[in-house]
């Protein structure tokens, strides 16, 4: 078995990371070409080389687990940590997106880009993204999963933050740092209990010891659930769930690609791919199951409330993102893994079309992100039109595109478990909101009257570099589910089947349908889901093209809802109050003024203070004149005489008595 | 002959007067002149030293510290007339310039 690029596997990560190096550090004096020439090519071989491992993997050695040691990176007692990496069928999927996607995001931000400054700094943060992305889903035990775990962290802080002049990106950036933290505290104490437990942190070893383990119904708080939910705590942070998700819009900051890249089709995914990883973790407790079920189901729908009334066209997207990614929990959470990471592989593709399609628009708009300042732009931009409205369909749920297969087959998970009907519901309705919001975003944004000053604004389609791209995306987003849909005329889940070595099931329920039932419910459960969207699109279209003026009207009817959705519920206000503003005050009060400033400084100053004061005292003896030196030199002579003829001046004394 | 005692209590007199003079006169030029006293009385009582002992030693340290006393007063002399230049002064009170 010839395998050489499975063997180089760090090859993969290891060019971006060139990439981002030579950027990083020659850039600055070297021309865009050249800069672009670095920065593609490090992510285009990148993609061959996972191409190229990939088929090994899958024709070579017929989809045979590959795992491998490069070098020891910590030893301490039983305790080893090596960078390994691996390659089994889940790392094939996010490998795959991570370099496929990332490479034509890539492509794209040298058009978008193309007038800024920093741009070799942009390209190097970007390539530093895919390094540590890629070692995160290509590590094999989760030392190594967290160290690209953080690294993705810093670089999304990086680029968030991109326009540091900026005072709202900078904020943002370290928003995104500070509210991960909390998560990758949780992650932490949940990979040290996992240590602690099963003395390995190597995914193959461990889910091997944890495998026999016995299952943990609901409300035992054994150490699977706890580890699991801490591990989740990660992910929440990470993907963006409840209550965690708050930097994520604000994460909209940085440029377009980034949030296409970073904020949308892979990063944010992270949680999403920890959770499916440690499907046997999970599977092991109900608790964490129902847990992990609820909340993505709760954020997706919440999400999706907040989306329906922003008017950013990228909040827009942000929203619907934090809303995806609960689907993909939801996923999970039923025990579905495989359908998570499917909709994760089809929302990577049509939701980062929506977000470079979004680029295009701000960029034919000369940098305008408002929703109520566009309209009337489908004859203009044709070619971002029509991927954008691709991109639409697929997100919304309509047959034959990506995002049917994926969205269907999770709800389908929901509505089969016992209990699940209630996220099933929940689901179905925000399916119906991700309709409506999306297709509001499109006729706001491309039809209707335009609403700008034609005098002001030059609209113009975007260059072929920034354009192909969107084509190509478009395609995916089409064609992505594709490999799923032999499923609907009773053949084979492509999809399913090559992910299920990976995943344990969680519900040995599932069986119990006959098959024709089965396949007949499923097909009900896709018309429900389709006539939901319908639905949201009519909804949509009857409201934002029929009846302008319309929307105003019950915005104004239901102002306390309208302004509370607008207002995001307002929780970063809660959060404010709640928790960053005590927190200020108990640093400034407390740890600053009193901790730092009278403690610290305190004993600081104190001991210079003291040194000076016992200075002024002794000092006085060094006067400077030499002939009080010499008295006492004097003295101490008269002293050293005095003790060494003491015995004889007593004897004397007493001689003369 | 006379005993080492009255040596010795001749030259720790000498000795004091000159200390006490280094300390408290205020004339460089007495000043450097107690250190001479000082010297010199040490001097005598390495000569008493020598002549009760029967040993040539003392009087070897005596020529030595003659020839040290010759030097130092050459150096202690020229730097009093670079005293007496700078400031027109010989009271050694107001050779201050390193004092608190």
């Amino acid at each position: 078995m010839q395998t050489p690029i499975l063997d180089l596997l760090w090859i993969i990560p290891a060019l971006p990371l060139l990439g981002a190096a030579i950027n990083g550090l020659f850039g600055k004096g070297l021309p865009n070409k050249i800069v672009n020439t670095v920065a593609l090519g490090a992510t285009g071989l990148s993609f061959l080389a996972a191409l190229e491992a990939v088929r090994e993997f899958i024709y070579i050695r017929n989809q045979e687990f590959f795992r491998k040691e490069f070098f020891d990176w910590i030893v301490a007692g039983s305790f080893r940590a090596g960078f390994d990496l691996q390659m089994d069928q889940l790392t094939v999927v996010m490998v795959l997106v991570v370099t496929g996607v990332g490479f034509l995001i890539h492509i794209y931000s040298t058009g978008y880009m193309a007038h800024e400054g920093g741009y070799y700094r942009f390209f190097s943060y970007l390539n530093l993204f895919m390094f540590f992305m890629l070692i995160l889903v290509l590590g094999a035990n989760y030392v190594v999963l967290f160290v690209g775990w953080e690294g993705v962290g810093l670089a999304s802080y990086l680029l968030i933050g991109f326009y540091f002049l900026r005072k709202s990106a900078s904020d943002a950036g370290k928003k995104a740092f500070i509210v991960n933290r909390i998560g990758d505290f949780g992650f932490m104490l949940g990979m040290f209990l996992l240590f602690r437990t099963f003395h390995t942190l190597d995914f193959h070893e461990l889910f091997a010891k944890a495998e026999p383990w016995a299952r943990e119904g609901w409300g035992v708080f054994g150490t699977l659930t706890v580890a699991s939910l801490l591990l989740f705590m990660g992910a929440c942070g990470k993907s963006a769930q409840l209550p965690l998700y708050v930097w994520l819009p604000d994460a909209m900051e940085g440029p377009t690609p980034v949030s296409a890249l970073i904020h949308a089709a892979t990063m944010v995914t992270a949680g999403v791919y920890v959770v499916a990883r440690s499907s046997i973790l999970f599977t092991h407790s109900e608790t964490a199951m129902v847990v992990v079920a609820i909340v993505g189901c709760a954020t997706a729908f919440f999400a999706a409330t907040i989306g329906l009334v922003q008017t950013d066209i990228k909040r827009v997207l942000a929203y619907s993102t934090v809303s995806q990614l609960g689907y993909m929990f939801l996923g999970c959470g039923v025990g579905a893994f495989g359908a998570g990471i499917f909709h994760l592989m089809t929302h990577a593709f049509f939701k980062a079309l929506l977000f470079l399609a979004a680029g295009s628009v701000i960029h034919a708009m000369g940098g305008e992100q408002d929703m109520r300042h566009m309209g009337g732009l489908s004859k203009k931009i044709k070619v971002t039109y029509w991927t954008m409205l691709t991109a639409t369909l697929a997100i919304a749920g309509f047959p034959p595109l990506a995002g049917f297969f994926s969205k269907d087959q999770i709800l389908g998970a929901a509505y089969q478990i016992p209990g699940g009907h209630p996220l099933y519901v929940v689901g179905l309705l925000t399916a119906l909101l991700t309709s409506f919001y999306m297709f509001r975003l499109i006729f706001l944004t491309f039809h209707g009257k335009q609403r700008y000053d034609e005098h002001h604004v030059h609209v113009h389609e975007s260059p072929g570099n920034m354009l192909g791209p969107l084509v190509v995306l478009a395609v995916l987003s089409v064609i992505g589910g594709w490999m799923a849909a032999p499923s609907f005329w009773s053949g084979p889940d492509h999809f399913a089947n090559f992910l299920a070595p990976v995943f344990s099931s969680a519900h040995e329920t599932e069986g119990a349908l006959s098959e024709a039932a089965a396949h007949q419910l499923e097909l009900i459960l896709a018309g429900v889901a389709v006539a939901a969207a319908l639905i949201g699109f009519f909804t949509a279209f009857w409201l934002y093209l029929r009846q302008s003026g319309k929307p105003e009207q019950i915005a104004k009817s239901l102002k306390g809802v309208y302004t509370t959705l607008y207002n995001k519920y307002y929780v970063d206000e809660v959060y404010g109050a709640v928790i960053v503003k005590p927190l200020l005050a108990l640093s400034t009060n407390v740890l600053w003024k009193v901790v730092d400033v009278q403690m610290i400084d305190g004993t600081v100053n104190g001991i210079a203070d003291g040194a000076t004061a016992t200075g002024d005292v002794t000092r006085r003896t060094q006067s400077g004149n030499t002939r009080s030196y010499a008295v006492w030199v004097v003295v101490g002579a008269l002293t050293v005489l005095i003790i060494i003829f003491w015995p004889a001046i007593k004897a004397l004394a007493g001689g003369a008595q | 002959m006379v005993p080492l005692q009255y040596y010795l209590v001749l030259s720790a007199i000498l000795f004091g007067l000159g200390a006490v003079a280094f300390v408290f006169k205020r004339n460089i030029i007495t000043i450097f002149m107690s250190i001479e006293l000082m010297l010199n009385a040490v001097n005598l009582a390495f000569v008493a030293f020598s002549q009760a002992f029967g040993k040539v030693h003392g009087q070897v340290f005596v020529l030595f510290v003659i020839v040290v006393a010759a030097a130092e007063a050459a150096v202690g002399l020229g730097i009093i007339i670079l005293i007496q230049r700078n400031r027109q002064s010989l009271n050694v009170e107001k050779v201050n310039l390193l004092k608190l």
